[in-house]
């Protein structure tokens, strides 16, 4: 529980920092920390494969790309400002919208079923004390087979899920034909088009940022 | 080893999910840089990874790992298209404000 406290409060306060930075550096930062937070509560959940895979994938290559975009860009700018106050703009489609998602959800706890059989497990008969419901297994993490071991999850991932799985590889290929047709140079005439206009005053690159 | 018991209560994680995942919204609703906004969809990802782990683990059933799997292979490739966008959006015009793009506004 002492656990639990601890990354949930680090959680929440990187979360905050990622939304509330002024500089994207230091949300990227924010950013890093809720992840190794979040491989941590993995860990306390026994999916100790998807921890590693939260570490890899995450921090180690979907963050790498927005610092790359950062000082691509170049840090210090006028990319990090808040910018104008846009709550009383967008307050009423958001309380919309919110409210019928809190709907969506809240049906959706009350009717959650245990799939894997045994009762329900839905906030309704949960919220007095779910953890009542939950199997009293002990789970030894590193034995052979394990829930949320390396080989229960790829039996599952090769087998029951094979079907998702190849969506996506699919989903993927997608993701990398996009990249390079939006960033890949593109036409002759667009990259002539983009020589004329220089994408930054060559005076400016040396500027250290500050 | 040591053994892992699920001794905290998997609402207390849904609940945590549910707190991260609003923080998200707000960052994608309040922030208009186009980066924070990516990184708050991120946030947004990992919280509803985090409440695929906790039922995952209350129902003993994996379903939930192998979709946490496949959430975090479609962020990879929503984060690596959207920053190509940010990129070529925001290099000619050093903007930064995402409701200045408005080159499809008919």
């Amino acid at each position: 529980m002492l656990v639990f406290v601890i990354l949930a409060v680090a959680l929440i306060a990187s979360a905050i920092g990622v939304v509330s930075a002024k500089n994207p550096v230091h949300s990227v930062v924010a950013l890093l920390a809720n992840f190794a937070a979040l491989a941590v509560l993995y860990l306390t959940l026994s999916g100790e494969f998807l921890a590693m895979i939260q570490i890899i994938v995450y921090s180690g290559a979907i963050l790498i790309l927005f610092v790359f975009v950062i000082a691509l860009l170049g840090a210090g700018t006028s990319v990090g400002d808040l910018g104008p106050n846009r709550l009383g703009k967008v307050l009423t489609p958001t309380v919309i919208v919110g409210a019928l998602a809190l709907v969506v959800l809240g049906y959706a706890l009350l009717h959650a079923q245990n799939p894997s059989g045994g009762g329900m497990l839905g906030a309704a008969t949960v919220l007095p004390g779910l953890a009542n419901q939950i199997p009293a297994v002990t789970i030894t993490p590193g034995t052979e087979g394990a829930f949320g071991s390396i080989a229960d999850f790829g039996r599952a991932l090769f087998t029951t899920y094979l079907l998702p799985f190849e969506l996506t590889a699919f989903v993927l290929l997608i993701a990398v034909i996009g990249v390079v047709v939006l960033a890949g140079g593109g036409a002759p005439e667009r990259r002539k088009a983009a020589e004329r206009e220089p994408i930054a005053k060559p005076e400016r690159r040396m500027e250290p940022t500050r | 080893m040591i053994p892992l018991q699920m001794s905290v209560d998997p609402n207390l994680y849904v609940a945590l999910s549910a707190v991260m995942f609003f923080i998200g919204v707000l960052g994608v609703v309040l922030r208009r840089n186009p980066l924070i906004t990516l990184m708050s969809i991120e946030l947004m990802w990992n919280a509803a990874n985090l409440s695929f782990m906790a039922y995952s683990r209350a129902w003993l059933n994996n379903a939930g790992h192998i979709f946490t799997f496949l959430v975090i292979t479609v962020a990879a490739a929503e984060a690596a298209i959207g920053l190509a966008i940010v990129v070529i959006l925001f290099r000619p015009h050093q903007q930064s404000n995402v409701d200045d793009v408005v080159l499809l506004k008919g």
